[in-house]
């Protein structure tokens, strides 16, 4: 404890005298660092939880196995990269489609028969997540399998950043435009949303509300699925990679408010924010220890989310 | 098939006499029971596996040679799932079937979780894995490699192979990471570097965003020393190689683990081509037969030689020179084991000469500092006998034979 307050204060004395201040006003390529940094930081989170967000907030399934979902989406990246497989389409289209069908499955034979039951759900995809990560072990083994993205580097100024870090902002972005379009543009978005708000009025306009279940869990999977694709290059991925994420998923998606895919965003926003600047100005593991302060602090604040702010003016 | 009844209870007969024929073989006072725990599943079964293989090689290398004084070894092994909580959990399970002696622990971390429980109940310790060095603890050997014997070889090196003079250095944020990158600090000061910049990563923190490279540039280090751990770092030498900084002339990557858990095997060559490592153990040494012999042993049991890397081999190492030990003291007590091992007792393993130092418990072994090129690991230079001279710095086992405690140096 003492060795790791001392090392604390070395960082801080060293790194913010001065620092601090050639660091936000003083130059510009190393500001402009900065901004993808927390771009970035955000984009991951926000990636990692999409799928798990849609899951909880529509369907009131919490689906623990989410980590292990990502991590199957990776392996499917790494796969058929791997098989000769172009890269952007293993992580665009295979890993999704991967990980939509493998939900499908799961939701036909375990899900349906919980909804509703919110701590069953948990139990048994507790369950899922514990077979999964044993499964992939028998089938892929326990050693780390990579894959590189191969999309090249730029420069800002004397400082090198990697492309692939803008693809991924980017991907994040066009993806939160498509969960937002067909959540509030579609028919099956407001059916989706009704549901979650009256299961019982839904079902008497006559809409099949296990089909409108069935294909949302499906379309959470695919989100997973996406994300464990574009993770993949930027990380090792082991059977148990998934519990890596999982905790900063649940995080963001809670502090975000249940129910909400826009809180989710505001709340990747947030705690991406302040841990990339806290690891950008200390070091990266106190990045980790300030996103779980923020995240106490904002759910002491709003106890049921970001979201509350505005779906409490709503009603 | 058709088999008749008295070919089958002749096939039978035969079965069963072969099946007691090793156990004749073997003296009536029980095997000799070794504890063994280790991660053979989640995040460090990349370091555990291996090592796992290589206890089972080298038992039954002892057992097929006739055991210890006739007695079979038999392995007691529990898989910790790298989980910290279950090393003292299971370590009190082991030691109450009577251990004789215990191999394993893989983090730092994870052997001061039962170093203590060994040391309470008299059964003596092999930590086989490289390590911060510094444990002085009479009831404790260590045969992996410490930072006097890996650091204070590869720094020094690439300091002056690169005219580096600001280093920076990525470290796992536990004890291994903080006492080791203290021990990067003091070789490389003393070696002429000006500069040492320290940054901690946690073990699960596998996101190494643009910012991480952006500092390394904005200290205008020179040279850059991971001492990451874990399957979640690995994803640091991608973004590496991702930002072209593997291209950067200006900017050096060597490290005190990488390879250790075959990360090289692992990742694209192109991740870690050029960077430099120090290790006892070089895969393709030419100038010691044992290797040769070890890798053919390895082959006829496993098939082939893919999984091996340095910390399995210093398990190896370690049950050598336990083995050697109770063959000189012609017993397998712990007094007797202690007394053979502080008497300078030495194997020649797969790495070569491993020297017990009586002093500290620690052991002389030669180093290899390698380049990574094509995911081979090409020796540039050899260092032999190097001595566990960090660990003796503080610790003397002969004048303070009751001492139990890890001394270290902070930054």
């Amino acid at each position: 404890m003492e060795r790791n307050l001392g090392i604390f204060l070395i960082c801080a004395r060293s790194q913010t005298a001065g620092l601090v201040h050639s660091r936000f006003f003083g130059e510009m390529d190393i500001t402009a660092i900065f901004i993808l940094q927390i771009f970035y930081a955000i984009a991951l989170l926000a990636l990692i939880s999409f799928g798990l967000a849609l899951i909880f907030g529509m369907m009131r399934v919490i689906n623990l196995a989410h980590g292990e979902f990502l991590t199957l989406g990776a392996y499917a990246t790494i796969l058929s990269a791997k098989m000769g497989v172009n890269l952007w389409i293993s992580m665009l289209v295979i890993s999704p489609l991967v990980v939509g069908l493998w939900s499908l499955i799961v939701e036909r034979l375990l899900i349906r028969f919980l909804y509703g039951r919110l701590v069953y759900t948990m139990l048994a995809t507790w369950g899922l997540s514990l077979a999964m990560a044993g499964a992939m072990t028998m089938i892929f083994g326990t050693t780390t399998e990579g894959v590189s993205a191969q999309a090249g580097s730029f420069s800002v100024g004397t400082y090198q950043a990697s492309l692939y870090s803008i693809y991924v902002i980017v991907i994040t972005i066009i993806v939160a435009m498509v969960i937002a379009f067909v959540l509030f543009g579609s028919n099956y978005g407001r059916v989706a949303r009704a549901a979650m708000e009256n299961r019982e009025m839904v079902e008497a306009f006559g809409y099949p509300i296990n089909k409108v279940y069935m294909w949302t869990f499906v379309a959470g999977g695919m989100l997973s699925g996406l994300a464990g694709g574009i993770l993949a290059p930027t990380t090792g991925i082991s059977p148990y990679s998934g519990s890596a994420w999982i905790a900063d998923a649940f995080i963001t998606v809670i502090s975000g408010g249940t129910g909400s895919v826009m809180g989710t965003l505001v709340s990747a926003g947030i705690l991406g924010s302040v841990s990339s600047i806290t690891s950008f100005i200390f070091s990266s593991a106190s990045g980790g220890v300030a996103l779980l302060i923020a995240a106490l602090v904002l759910l002491r604040i709003l106890p049921t989310g970001i979201s509350s702010l505005w779906q409490q003016r709503n009603r | 098939m058709n088999i008749k009844r008295r070919q089958f209870i002749k096939g039978a007969g035969a079965a069963s006499a072969s099946l007691f024929v090793p156990q004749l073989a073997f003296s009536a006072s029980g095997p000799v029971k070794m504890g063994v725990l280790l991660d053979t599943s989640g995040p460090f079964s990349a370091y555990g596996t291996p090592m796992e293989m290589a206890t089972r090689l080298a038992v039954k290398q002892i057992n097929d040679g006739g055991g210890l004084q006739g007695r079979e070894v038999e392995i007691v092994f529990r898989d910790t799932q790298s989980d910290m909580n279950n090393y003292s959990t299971f370590a009190n399970q082991l030691v109450r079937e009577g251990l004789d002696v215990f191999h394993g622990g893989i983090l730092s971390a994870s052997r001061e979780a039962i170093r203590q429980i060994l040391r309470q109940r008299g059964v003596p310790y092999f930590y086989n894995v490289l390590y911060e060095g510094g444990v002085c603890d009479r009831n404790t050997f260590a045969t992996g490699t410490t930072p006097a014997q890996q650091v204070d070889a590869l720094i020094p090196y690439a300091i002056n192979k690169f005219g580096a003079r600001k280093l920076y250095v990525l470290a796992a944020n536990y004890n291994y990471g903080q006492i080791t990158s203290a021990w990067v600090n003091e070789y490389a000061k003393a070696n002429g570097a000006t500069d040492v910049e320290v940054e901690f990563f946690d073990l699960s923190d596998g996101e190494f965003g643009p910012a991480v490279i952006a500092k390394i540039q904005e200290a205008d280090s020179d040279l850059v020393v991971s001492v990451l751990v874990g399957a979640a770092h690995l994803s640091f030498y991608g973004h590496w190689a991702e930002t072209g900084m593997n291209q950067n002339p200006d900017v050096h990557l060597v490290s005190t683990t990488f390879g250790v858990g075959n990360e090289h095997k692992v990742l694209p060559a192109n991740q870690s081509d050029g960077m430099l490592i120090a290790n006892n153990w070089a895969p393709d040494n030419p100038s010691v037969p044992e290797n040769k012999k070890f890798l053919d042993s390895w082959i006829a049991e496993y098939g082939d030689t893919e999984a091996i890397h340095e910390i399995a081999v210093s398990q190896y190492h370690g049950i050598l020179l336990w083995a050697e030990a109770a063959r000189q003291a012609g017993g397998v007590d712990k007094e007797s084991i202690t007394k053979a091992l502080e008497s300078g007792i030495s194997i020649i393993g797969p790495a070569g000469m491993v020297k017990m130092d009586p002093l500290t418990h620690h052991c002389s072994l030669d180093i290899n500092i390698m380049e990574l090129s094509g995911q081979k690991l090409n020796v540039v230079q050899k260092l032999e006998q190097r001595e566990p001279l960090d660990t003796r710095r503080f610790c003397n086992l002969s004048e303070n034979p009751d001492s139990n405690v890890q001394y270290e140096i902070t930054l």
